[in-house]
């Protein structure tokens, strides 16, 4: 009863449930023995009753006089138990077992512990993080993190996986914005979590009177299954940030420029930075004057109409964001359609997942996943590449960790080694930027060895003649002496993955993030198609998205080239079914991408631009670029719910609500369409972003009426195939998986084209990729590879977790991981002050020594503004997913001074 | 008087005996190669069960049926784990054999890994057994170059590999699936039974776990027939063993004894222990080990077997008998027993971590104030629910004896009237 979970492996140690089993002498924990045929049980008995009674006891007299849990949330369960069975303690009070407040988030208090082992087991196996075990014997033993750490210093996550499987106030969540107080009080409201694309269901428990969030729990959804990690479970504190917009700003001080001292300047005005942190508004607020939303929606539209009148539609640009929901996607790309009259509208999967969008239409016809992240589970091989999967979707990391450890052999591919790496069966640590050498000889040994599925080839697919042309050039000794990998492991890696019954391939932006992303993921499909590891369970692609709905942000027709569900823009009956639908002449034109829309500018083609809740000062490549363009825009609106370091471009900038505070719909990584519902209501005059939008198109003269999101959603799907039969009502708690034509009887679909594929002739078809390698190679002047990315506690450009507790007391500042060699070589120590250059700029920031990176290559993360990773990136793209190259360019460092 | 029967201990004088030529010029390994060559695997487990032979670790399970409850035909692995992890306070008979005729235990797992087809065995050695496991390792090595151990063994087509796996010191550990789970690699937790380990035992396989002095008596049992082990002792405690005479004796020490109906507990105490020493009047005894009840000295007039004693309201457990005077003070005596219980839990589940502690403190207050009123039934109450109740047997080492004491020493543990 109290070390029971129904999602844990029983282990029958708190022996509360013990009953009596006739003829034997001692009594068994009925959580664990298995019943047998004849044997008579007596589950309540007055000996059963009196050994709970005196467990319960027992364990009430080590507790603190009051219970921490009984005295909050009040669903203490041995308490409960003190109330079932009447007990009033009257053994002589324990006391000697130590708190433990190290952790920012999670509060340990040994004395509270019983011990039932609920967290160990949450830990180990279901969050497969290993941090917890028992020390100590007897009445000293307690739960220790690592070897007896404190949790704060172990190396526990802080994902709280314990706190929710924990019984008693052993372990409790911290209060982060509200008292916690009894359940029973507080609402609960069924969402989705608002970070990565893993998408997981959580319930958020809210004080209504408060309005606040008090704490969050993993929700029951077929993806997540109940998990959480750090973000998600402590991470939602942002959206009651005193710094939340609450009503709109016009600029006031001009001419425009960056506000902040310490703004990402690089150090090229010698300014004094401060130690960082988030943008100071007593700053930057002197910028702004606070504005009606009449007066603001006023003057966005005469300028945006005036830009548009005097230089044309192709003037006016929009970037959409991939943390908005699928209907405010819809009606962004809408409003930039209709009322702006452009196709100049793009988001953040142009710096994510465009090349494997690109590569995957281009060869089997859908950009979205083929099976999802849990099939995992029935996959023998599981190839991870380019993916630091347990910082980025740390929760579908928890599924790939337990494959693992139940015998699937993982082989991950990547430059850096990553917690994810840890758990392979073999790790191939590639030199950057030779994917496509490494995977060639992948194909290579494949062909040779006779693995490839002749019959799935010759069924599915055409035109593998030119990949095996092209690879038999690729033998594992040619391309061992570029990616650094030995042709043994090539060979090796290769065998396992086709003699696999089912592999499945899952891959991140060290994949796509190149200048030869859209080859790499050539590659990896090629090599799924020629063993035939597509349309079945455990096996296919999966290309992990980053935000929490890029997914549905692509599939509502955030993108230039197509409108919703991919139909291209210059297909005449298409657009004649949108024109038809939206009640306008469409332009027939792709517009442009994220980074070209930048340098259109900074060339005076792009004028006005209204930025939904993206911040590509941060987020875009080469800072100083991006700086000069967003300085050169005649007219600039940025929506956000907190002033970012873009909006200090702005000439509006509008109040909008966070993911808490309003109904929509959102699609994950796998496909999976759930509805996130409202939680808290927004602050000030803040106004749900899709009406926002509306009422800017009605100011320009296209009134855009809908009810609810669920109107705009109904909307979209009547335009979208893929995403048919779906309604907000129909969603439910969990979602859909689309396809999903069922709802009523079917969750949706997990494995993809079992029978063909959705291109011209039903097939899939191979394209060949040649090793290119990167577009700027370390030389004399900039020797080392900047590796950009991301951690664990930190989203994006730090703009909602910078300003959540606890994400940022485990992850405070700016660093760079180097390797220990060279930070020999160099005579850096760790926490020594580097300054990092490239080409493009220079930045300042703290030395991490790691072994994760390869000698030669140092990795920044780019969420720290004061310490931009993107001063130093460059923009060259992928020619066909126009997808910078964020993952390979040529830096120096050197000490500084501290 | 009654007189030691050497059979184990036949040759335990003899420095050499621990060298393997002198090992089997004294007949030593002749029974394992009849075994091997002559009989089937079968025929070892019914002369073991012929012999009578009970279990030496304390809680006197036949070891011939223990051995019957492997499965056959079952292509798992099968192991012996022989548990030299003797620890009970009082017990010192295991060390004796591995550190003077060590090869006459190999010679009885190699026996019994035969008779249930094991291939390999590991002797799970008390940590602080140095000397034992130097002994014992050396012996391994002399018989593994001998081919007495390893593949083919002795031309044949039994193989069988054994392994020296030395403890950390933890007394729970002795507990044989908390061995097991020992010798796995994982922290010494008991394991919820069934499965037993004859069915499911070191990782996950069947697995015959036996004390130290059982694989000897094996031996002895082979080298020397069923019948005749059958034929020492008396019904139910058939064969010698190893007791271990401690506390206010004249003579405590190591003796190999027969059991027998013919002469009483009282009787082994004076003329095999010499009474006490300091000729003071015995207060109490504790006859297998200090986890089972105290018998009184007014209690000593049973017969000297397994089932005599048990009538008389103990066990002769692993055989050690603890003798105190009256010159002790019986609430000094169960506080440390219940300090040592109480430490050595392993603190896995409920009744035992926080009932064995509570136990402790209560007694400690006892000892320094006396008991309050109700307390003595507070602890009687709370004692009788932690027997059990757990997963295994630990917690009742500390309630029988705690328990015992309360009810046969009432005097000692007088409460307190408040007015």
């Amino acid at each position: 009863m109290l070390c029971h979970d129904s999602k844990l492996e029983p282990v029958g140690v708190c022996r509360m449930c013990a009953v009596e089993v006739e003829g034997a002498r001692v009594m068994a924990a009925s959580c664990i023995r298995e019943a047998e045929a004849g044997m008579v049980v007596k589950t309540a008995s007055e000996k059963v009753d009196r050994c709970r009674a005196m467990l319960t006891e027992l364990l009430l007299s080590e507790q603190r006089e009051e219970s921490l849990k009984e005295s909050t949330t009040g669903d203490d369960e041995l308490y409960a138990l003190q109330r079932r069975y009447d007990v009033t303690v009257k053994l002589p009070q324990g006391n000697s077992r130590p708190m433990d407040d190290s952790s920012p988030a999670i509060a340990v208090d040994h004395q509270a512990c019983i011990l039932c082992d609920r967290c160990i087991r949450a830990c180990d196996d279901l969050q497969n993080n290993d941090v917890i075990g028992r020390t100590g014997k007897g009445y000293t033993a307690r739960i220790s993190f690592d070897l007896d750490n404190p949790m704060g210093i172990s190396t526990c996550v802080t994902c709280g996986e314990c706190v929710a499987a924990c019984p008693t106030g052993a372990l409790l969540n911290k209060e982060l914005s509200a008292p916690m107080r009894p359940r029973s009080e507080l609402k609960a409201v069924d969402s989705v979590c608002p970070y990565c694309g893993v998408g997981c269901g959580l319930t958020y428990h809210v004080d209504t009177e408060e309005n606040r969030v008090v704490f969050a729990e993993g929700r029951d959804n077929p993806g997540s299954q109940g998990r959480l990690c750090v973000k998600g479970r402590y991470g939602w504190d942002y959206v009651q940030h005193p710094h939340r917009l609450t009503k709109p700003l016009i600029r006031v001080q001009y001419p425009k420029a960056a506000l902040s001292a310490e703004t990402v300047n690089s150090d090229r005005d010698g300014k004094r930075r401060k130690p960082g942190g988030i943008v100071d508004y007593e700053e930057v607020m002197p910028a702004f004057r606070e504005a009606s939303w009449d007066e603001a929606l006023d003057l966005i539209a005469s300028k945006l109409g005036g830009i548009k009148a005097e230089h044309g539609p192709g003037a006016l640009a929009g970037f959409g964001s991939a943390k908005c929901s699928n209907e405010e996607a819809y009606l962004f790309q809408k409003l930039i359609r209709v009322v702006f009259g452009t196709n100049n509208v793009d988001h953040c999967t142009r710096l994510c997942h465009a090349s494997s969008v690109a590569a995957l239409l281009e060869m089997i016809g859908s950009g979205a996943v083929t099976t999802t992240y849990g099939d995992v589970c029935n996959a023998d091989v599981v190839l991870v590449t380019g993916s630091n999967t347990t910082s980025n979707h740390p929760v579908a990391a928890t599924f790939f960790k337990e494959a693992a450890r139940a015998g699937a052999k993982m082989i991950v591919v990547d430059p850096r080694g990553s917690g994810i790496s840890e758990h392979a069966w073999r790790f191939c640590q590639i030199r950057s930027g030779s994917d496509v050498a490494f995977y060639n000889a992948v194909m290579n040994v494949i062909i040779a060895e006779g693995l490839v599925d002749e019959e799935y080839v010759a069924q599915y697919t055409t035109d593998f003649e030119t990949v095996k042309e092209t690879v038999a050039r690729y033998t594992p000794e040619f391309a061992s002496a570029i990616c650094g990998v030995s042709a043994e492991s090539i060979r090796e890696v290769a065998i396992t993955y086709g003699k696999a019954k089912a592999a499945v391939t899952y891959w991140g932006m060290g994949m796509s993030q190149h200048v030869h992303g859209t080859d790499n993921c050539r590659c990896i499909i090629s090599l799924a198609l020629m063993t035939g590891n597509m349309g079945k369970h455990g096996a296919g692609l999966h290309p992990l998205r980053g935000q929490n709905n890029v997914q549905g942000a692509s599939d509502a027709g955030l993108i230039p080239m197509v409108y919703p569900d991919y139909q291209p823009v210059g297909q005449d009956d298409v657009r004649a079914k949108f024109e038809n639908a939206w009640g306008v002449a469409l332009d027939p034109n792709p517009g442009l991408t994220v980074v070209e829309i930048m340098k259109a500018a900074l060339a005076g083609t792009v004028r006005g631009m209204y930025m939904l809740g993206e911040n590509p000062f941060l987020s875009d490549p080469n800072t100083n670029k991006v700086r000069d363009a967003l300085t050169a825009l005649d007219f600039l609106v940025v929506q956000d719910i907190f002033l970012t370091e873009t909006a200090e471009f702005a000439d509006v900038v509008l109040p909008a609500t966070s993911a808490l505070e309003k109904n929509g719909t959102f699609t994950n990584t796998d496909r999976r369409v759930q509805v996130g519902r409202q939680a808290l209501q927004p602050p000030g005059e803040a106004r749900t972003d899709w009406r926002i939008i509306c009422d800017i198109a009605a100011r320009m003269g296209h009134p855009m009426e809908y009810g609810s999101s669920a109107d705009v959603f109904d909307e979209m799907v009547s335009l979208m195939h893929a995403y048919r039969g779906l309604s907000h009502e129909n969603l439910g708690a969990t979602g859909k998986l689309y396809p999903c034509p069922n709802p009523d009887e079917s969750d949706g679909t997990i494995v993809m084209f079992g029978d063909g594929f959705p291109t011209e002739n039903g097939r899939a078809r191979f394209v060949a990729a040649e090793h290119t390698g990167a577009d700027e190679l370390p030389d004399a002047e900039y020797p080392f590879v900047l590796v950009t990315g991301r951690v664990l506690e930190h989203w994006h450009t730090g703009v909602m977790t910078r300003r959540s507790h606890t994400l940022h007391a485990r992850e405070p500042e700016a660093f760079v991981e180097i390797h220990p060699d060279d930070c020999t070589d160099n005579g850096i120590a760790a926490g020594d002050f580097v300054r990092v250059s490239s080409r493009r700029g220079a930045i300042r920031l703290k030395v991490r020594p790691s072994a994760a990176c390869q000698p030669g290559s140092v990795f920044i993360p780019f969420h720290f503004r004061e310490a931009g990773a993107n001063i130093l990136t460059t923009d060259k793209l992928d020619p066909d997913g126009k997808i910078p190259e964020f993952k390979f360019c040529a830096v120096k460092f050197e000490r500084l001074d501290p | 008087m009654i007189q030691e029967t050497r059979a184990m201990l036949e040759f335990a004088d003899d420095p050499k005996q621990i060298e393997l030529a002198t090992y089997r010029k004294n007949g030593g390994y002749d029974a394992f190669e009849k075994a091997l060559k002559e009989m089937s695997p079968d025929d070892v487990t019914q002369e073991v069960l012929k012999s009578g032979l009970r279990g030496r670790g304390g809680a006197g399970f036949p070891t011939g049926r223990k051995w019957q409850f492997v499965p056959k035909g079952n292509d798992k692995p099968k192991y012996i784990a022989v548990n030299a992890d003797e620890s009970e306070p009082g017990t010192c008979k295991d060390r004796v054999i591995m550190e003077q005729d060590p090869h006459q235990m190999l010679e009885g797992t190699l026996l019994a890994a035969y008779a249930v087809g094991a291939t390999t065995a590991y002797i799970y050695i008390r940590g602080e057994f140095q000397k034992s496991i130097r002994i014992v390792e050396d012996a391994i090595d002399e018989a593994r170059a001998a081919n007495l151990i390893g593949k083919n063994i002795l031309g044949t087509d039994f193989s069988c590999d054994i392994w020296v796996h030395p403890g950390a010191g933890a007394y729970i550990c002795g507990e044989e699936t908390a061995l097991l789970t020992s010798l796995e690699g994982n922290r010494g937790y008991p394991r919820i039974k069934p499965p037993f380990p004859a069915v499911e035992g070191l990782w996950r396989c069947p697995t015959v776990v036996n004390n130290v002095e059982t694989m000897a008596c094996v031996t002895q049992i082979l080298r020397r027939g069923g019948d005749w082990f059958a034929g020492l002792g008396c019904e139910g405690s058939t064969g010698t063993r190893l007791f271990c005479l401690s506390g206010h004796l004249k003579r405590p020490g190591v003796y190999e004894l027969e059991c027998s109906t013919d002469f009483t507990l009282r009787d082994v105490i004076e003329q095999i222990g010499g009474g006490t020493l300091s000729g003071a009047p015995i207060q109490g005894v504790m006859p297998g080990g200090s986890s089972f009840p105290v018998l009184r000295a007014d209690e000593l007039d049973c017969g000297f077997d397994i089932e005599s004693v048990a009538k008389a309201g103990s066990s002769l457990g692993s055989g050690a008998i603890m003798v105190f005077d009256d010159t002790v003070n019986v609430r000094d005596v169960v506080l440390n027993i219940s300090e040592f219980y109480s430490h050595e839990s392993c603190g896995q589940c409920t009744p035992c971590r926080e009932g064995s502690d509570w136990v402790r403190r209560m007694l400690k207050k006892f000892q320094t104030d006396g008991p309050d009123e109700g307390d003595i039934a507070t602890l009687m109450d709370v004692t009788d629910k932690m027997d059990g109740t757990t997963i295994c047997a630990l917690a009742v080492a500390i309630v029988w004896p705690v328990q015992s004491f309360l009810k046969k020493y009432p005097e000692a543990f007088a409460e307190k009237v408040t007015a």
